[in-house]
Formats: structure tokens, C-alpha cells, sequence
């Protein structure tokens, strides 16, 4: 039952489902479409997550829950020329762009893949890929996780289908441009699905930005899986606009001999949910998650990471930071599982925060839950401000008191930043910090 | 250059320097030399500008300037160089970056243009010979993992290229073996120059060795005792500084 919740905001989003689901034309008699209607059936019985449930205890999405939404369809999708998303486009990538959660292939690119190689808008597939297949919609995330994954189960449509089959490296990223824009009171729900096939490498970018202020939300899901011997860098960066929600729920599957690196990068929002899972399925596997939050004024940014060891000899690292400034709030919730099968994991948690205001505050939570005894874990968390010694050696060699700050800062930054080994991103993202620090302050 | 009068700092009411008085002028090399505690070093970072001590009273003039009216990096900007005793490690910036802002800051209040990258990598080259510095030392980040040599060289290094008037060494000879204390002498040494001053602080007399001063002073107790040519400073690795411990206060 939905409790304590604005029962006529949640009335509005089934609305919306019943307006979304008939400009759908024929796709409605699909078993996607079934999935959908279960999934709206089970928002509409548990509504959005409040803070008394544990996962969720930091974070109360009520300006959310309070919000009506509307889904865009596809006569709604606002004209954009290549010129306004440049600054956010990745030169050597294969593109997705979608604008208002809506595919647009006018600002994508998609030319010149090597053979096998799938990247297309998961609506393309969807009818095809929707029965046997264990790679469908929704084998890694449950719609019934939260009411945000039931939300972007039922409105499934755009977003991302990629395939690298068996021993394909891709040299390019492949880069889903995620643009906002005149999307004021809107619910957009992009769902991706990542196949890496045995023994390829791929690099995978999302970004998230807005071209205004508005306020909507973003509620994505992406599910990656990461077969034998597959290589994966998966990167999200999000700046949505300052007045945005933004919740993402990303679940990666590692098999056997697997490598996957996470980088998750937050720079805008008013209120921040990601959430990461990886399990380790398989043996001789390695996972690195990284994070870097950076936060002003008023915004809520919550980082939720579970890493779930599963079989043995598997590596885990993690590494996650915030910045924090205002009155901003950050939450990080690392869990990591080693299940009794798992001997011989060796995982490594950190998590690190700056605080550069007196106002400014970070609810720190590990959670390690170990059943096998033969393994090492650790785990550390700081808090803090600025170094006085750093500061002052670099001030006594004359470099100013707000630049001498704006420098330690972006160090702290930095190191999270270095992890993005896509080059063009990891420029990108350099010079979006350095635009945010400001005398020594950070500026949204 | 340099004159300081009746300086008394304390830290947490504890007063480390009790009225000390020292001009130095330019071309000068002063050694400060005294026993462990004495505020030799409170005296050095008091001077560069550090706010964990507190000055209650005196004054200091640097070139007819009001020292205690600057901040530390205006300081440096005027030309006054602090060579820490111990070197801070700053992870995430490198060597040259650090370098070049420092560089820049003060190229910029003495109304010269900002150097590009390759008149800085030029500038830079030449300053590592001098101090026989590891180029790999120059894109790593400041001091992290440097051993104790390498930061006192570092610090050498930043010192040729910032190029100050008035340098002060704070114990730059602890934790260097005797080649690397050679190279770091030899550097402060080309570096010198007639419109320049250095103020060497020490506790032993080995440095001097190799950089002769002009005049040698001896702080107890937040006190100059004595001061005297360079043969002090032999005279007082002799007979260590107890004999002084009872002497008053001079001015210098």
C-alpha cells in the first residue's frame, strides 16, 4: 500500500501509463508490454521508497513523490542541432543520442562498426529479444527492487541495445548522450542493455546533461553483462540540470575472467540516487568501482554500491569520493557480500570526503557481509577538510589562498578522474571540475 | 633586506621567541644556529607567514615593508623563500604544475608576463642541473614518495626557480647524507648572488662546511646570545651550546 504519500501524484503516473501505453500502436500485445503492466500494477501498490525503508533511510525522495510527471512521446521530442550538444559529444565514439529520453538518429552515430557489433535503440529490439533470451530486459534488474525500477519497467521503450560478440574489441567508446531540454515536470526513463561477448572489450559511456534548468527526472536502469574473458569500462557522468532528480539503477553480471571498471560521476542534480550492484559469478574476476560526487547548495547526492563475491579468487576495489560544499548532503552505502563459496576474495572499500563548508554534511555507511574465512577485506572511510600544511606550502611559495584551495581540491578530484580511461571524457570531466571550484569554493 | 625587531611570537601561550633582534643585508649569508628547541624553526616559518604561531609583539621589515601585513603568498610574491624542513607531500599535483602556478603567481605581481609551457620546461631544465635533480621527479606529484634527499633537493629546485631575495633554509642539511648535502650546498651556493641573501638555519655545523656565512648567530630560548664570524659556528661544534645557555640576549 502506498502510506504517507501523495496518493493523487502516483493516481497521475498510472495516467500517464494508460496515455503512454496507447500511443504504443500495436506493441501492446507483447510480452514487453505484459512486463510493463506488471510493473505499473506494482508501482501503483508501493509507490515511491520512503526513508523507513533501511535502503533508503538517507535519503527521502518525497520532493519527488510530490512531483506529477509526464512521460514525452515521441511527438513531444523539442528540435536540437549538433551545435547544442557539442559540448557534451565525444568526437571518436559510436552515439546513441537520445533527447527527453527519446532516440533521436539524426544526433547519432552509428557508422563504420566492425562486424556483429549491435548498437541500436532498445526499441528496435525490444519485440525480438523479449522471450528466451536470458539477456532481456529486467534479467539483472527487478522491477520490484524499488518503486523507481518498477517506474522505468513500466515506461521501457528507449535506451540503449548494444552487442560485442565473441573477441571484438572496440577502439571507439560507445557513448549514450543523454540530453534534457525543455523537459520541466518530466519522467524519463532510459533502459539500457550491454552484452559483452566472450573475450571482447568494449568501453561504455552514459552521460547525462540538460541544455536548461528544468526540473524532471531521470530514472534509468542499465544492465550489463560480462561474459568470459570480456573486458568492460562502464563510465556515467551525469550533470543534469541543477533543479533535476536523477536516479540510476545499473546492475552488471560478471562471468568468469572478467574485468569490469565502473567509474560513476556526479556533478549535477538537486537530488542524486545511483545505485550499483556487480555480482562475480564466476571465478578470476575483477571489479573496480569508483566514484566521485560533487555537491553545493542544496543537493542530496546518495552513491548505493553492493558488490556481491559470489565464487572464489575474485578482486574487488572501490573507491568512491565526494566533494561537498553549502548546505549539500552526501550518503555512500557500500556493501559487499562474500558468500561462503567465495575463499580467497580480496576486496578493498574506501570511500573519502571533502568538506569544504561547516554546513555540509556525508552519512558514510560500509556494510561488509562475510561468510567465507578465507579472504581479505577492508574497508576505510574519511572525512575531512583541507590539509593547513598543504595549503600553507603552497600558499609560501606564492600561489594565492582560493587558488592554492581550487588546486588541493581538484587533487582530492583527480584521482577518481584518472580512473575514466576515456581520454576525450576524462577531458571533459577535468574541465566541468574545474569550472565548478571557484575561490576555493565549489559552484553549481 | 631584512630587519627584525624585538620579535616575540608565541603558540598556545607559550612564548617560543622572546625578543629577537637580526638585520640582514642583501649578499649576506647568515647561519642561525642553536639547540634543539631554542625557535629556530618557529623563527623561519614566523617569518614566511605561518598562522599556528602568534606574534605578540616586534616587528619586521622586509625591503621597508611591513612583514606582518602580508599574507604568506604575498610574501613570496616580495621574495622571501622558505625552504621547509619537512617538505609536505601533495598527492594529485604535479611537480611542474605546482611549479609553474608558484612561478606565475609571482611573475604576475612583479607585472611580467605569465611563461608558456616551453619557456617554463627550458627554465625548468636548467634549474634541475643544479641541483642534479631526476627529471621523473618533475611530472610526479609534489613530494609524494620522494625519499628525505629528494624533497631537500625539491625544495632547492622550486628555490633556483622562483629565484627569491631572501632565502631561509630551515634545516635543510637534516636527513641528508654527505653527497646529497653536497649537491644541495653546491646548488644554494651557484644561487648566490650579491642582491640576494640566504638565512641558514641549522643545528649542526656541518652545512657550513660548505655554505660559509657571514655572520653566525646562536638562538637559546627564543634568544640571539651571540654572533660571530663563521669560526662560531667550529667553536660551537666544539663545545656544543651549553656554555651559552646562561648568556644574555644580544643584539645582532
Amino acid at each position: 500500500m502506498v502510506i504517507n504519500q501523495d496518493m493523487e501524484a502516483v493516481n497521475a503516473i498510472v495516467r500517464e501509463f494508460h496515455r503512454f501505453e496507447k500511443s504504443l500502436n500495436g506493441e501492446s500485445a507483447s510480452a514487453t508490454h505484459e512486463h510493463r503492466q506488471r510493473a505499473i500494477s506494482h508501482f501503483a501498490q508501493t509507490g515511491f521508497p520512503t526513508t523507513r525503508n533501511e535502503e533508503w533511510r538517507f535519503t527521502n525522495v518525497q520532493p519527488i513523490a510530490k512531483t506529477r510527471f509526464c512521460v514525452p512521446l515521441d511527438a513531444a521530442a523539442p528540435a536540437i542541432t549538433e551545435q547544442e550538444i557539442q559540448p557534451y559529444v565525444l568526437e571518436n565514439s559510436i552515439r546513441l543520442t537520445f533527447v527527453n529520453g527519446l532516440h533521436v538518429p539524426a544526433l547519432s552515430c552509428v557508422s563504420g562498426l566492425p562486424s556483429g557489433v549491435i548498437v541500436r535503440n532498445l526499441r528496435e529490439v525490444l519485440v525480438q529479444k523479449e522471450t528466451a533470451d536470458e539477456r532481456r530486459v529486467g534479467a539483472l534488474v527487478d522491477f520490484q527492487e524499488n518503486g523507481f525500477t518498477a517506474l522505468n519497467t513500466a515506461f521501457v521503450r528507449d535506451g540503449a541495445w548494444i552487442e560485442i560478440p565473441d573477441g571484438v574489441t572496440l577502439d571507439r567508446p560507445i557513448h549514450l548522450l543523454y540530453i534534457a531540454h525543455k523537459a520541466d515536470g518530466m519522467l524519463l526513463t532510459p533502459r539500457n542493455i550491454v552484452v559483452g561477448g566472450p573475450n571482447s572489450r568494449l568501453a561504455i559511456v552514459e552521460s547525462f546533461v540538460a541544455l536548461n534548468n528544468d526540473a524532471y527526472l531521470t530514472n534509468a536502469v542499465t544492465e550489463i553483462f560480462v561474459d568470459d574473458g570480456a573486458t568492460v569500462e562502464h563510465d556515467k557522468m551525469q550533470k543534469e540540470s541543477p533543479k533535476a532528480f536523477h536516479v540510476s539503477t545499473t546492475h552488471i553480471r560478471q562471468r568468469q575472467r572478467t574485468t569490469l571498471v565502473s567509474n560513476v560521476i556526479n556533478l549535477g542534480g538537486v537530488l542524486v540516487r545511483n545505485s550499483t550492484t556487480c555480482t562475480l559469478t564466476a571465478e578470476h574476476s575483477e571489479a573496480t568501482l569508483n566514484g566521485l560526487s560533487l555537491g553545493t547548495s542544496n543537493q542530496l547526492i546518495d552513491n548505493h554500491t553492493t558488490i556481491d563475491h559470489a565464487k572464489p579468487n575474485c578482486i574487488s576495489h572501490e573507491m568512491y569520493k565526494s566533494i561537498l560544499d553549502g548546505n549539500s548532503r552526501g550518503v555512500f552505502n557500500g556493501k559487499i557480500f562474500v558468500r561462503k563459496d567465495a575463499q580467497k576474495t580480496d576486496a578493498k572499500q574506501t570511500n573519502k570526503t571533502l568538506l569544504l563548508s561547516d554546513n555540509a554534511t556525508i552519512d558514510t555507511k560500509p556494510q561488509l557481509e562475510i561468510f567465507a574465512d578465507d579472504v581479505k577485506c577492508t574497508h576505510g572511510a574519511t572525512v575531512g577538510q583541507l590539509d593547513d600544511e598543504q595549503v600553507f606550502y603552497l600558499r609560501s611559495r606564492g600561489i594565492g589562498n582560493a587558488e592554492a584551495r581550487d588546486i588541493l581540491t581538484f587533487a582530492f578530484a583527480r584521482d577518481v578522474v584518472d580512473r575514466v580511461h576515456v581520454d576525450e571524457l576524462r577531458n571533459q570531466i577535468e574541465s566541468l571540475v574545474h569550472s565548478k571550484l571557484h575561490h576555493g569554493r565549489l559552484v553549481s | 633586506m631584512l630587519e627584525i625587531r624585538d620579535l616575540h611570537a608565541s603558540v598556545n601561550t607559550n612564548e617560543i621567541l622572546n625578543g629577537i633582534n637580526l638585520s640582514v643585508n642583501a649578499g649576506e649569508v647568515h647561519a642561525i644556529m642553536g639547540p634543539n628547541g631554542s625557535g629556530k624553526s618557529t623563527l623561519a616559518q614566523v617569518l614566511a607567514g605561518r598562522n599556528s604561531y602568534e606574534v605578540t609583539s616586534g616587528q619586521v621589515l622586509f625591503d621597508g615593508k611591513n612583514l606582518f601585513e602580508m599574507e604568506p603568498e604575498e610574501r613570496a610574491r616580495e621574495g622571501l623563500f622558505l625552504a621547509f624542513q619537512y617538505p609536505v607531500e601533495i598527492p594529485g599535483v604535479s611537480n611542474t604544475y605546482f611549479l609553474k602556478s608558484a612561478l606565475n603567481a609571482i611573475r604576475k605581481h612583479k607585472g611580467l608576463d605569465e611563461l608558456d609551457a616551453v619557456d617554463f620546461l627550458k627554465l625548468v631544465k636548467q634549474k634541475m642541473k643544479l641541483v642534479e635533480m631526476d627529471e621523473s621527479l618533475l611530472n610526479r606529484p609534489v613530494n609524494e614518495g620522494f625519499s628525505g634527499g629528494e624533497k631537500k633537493r625539491n625544495e632547492i629546485f622550486h628555490m633556483a626557480v622562483l629565484d627569491p631575495r631572501l632565502s631561509i633554509l630551515d634545516e635543510t642539511d637534516s636527513g641528508l647524507d654527505i653527497d646529497a648535502l653536497r649537491v644541495v650546498a653546491d646548488g644554494i651556493n651557484k644561487l648566490k648572488r650579491k642582491e640576494n641573501a640566504t638565512i641558514v638555519v641549522t643545528h649542526y655545523q656541518r652545512l657550513l662546511n660548505y655554505i660559509v656565512p657571514d655572520v653566525v648567530h646562536v638562538l637559546v630560548d627564543g634568544q640571539i646570545v651571540k654572533s660571530g664570524g663563521k669560526d662560531l659556528a667550529l667553536e660551537l661544534e666544539a663545545k656544543g651550546y651549553d656554555w651559552l645557555k646562561s648568556s644574555s640576549p644580544v643584539s645582532a
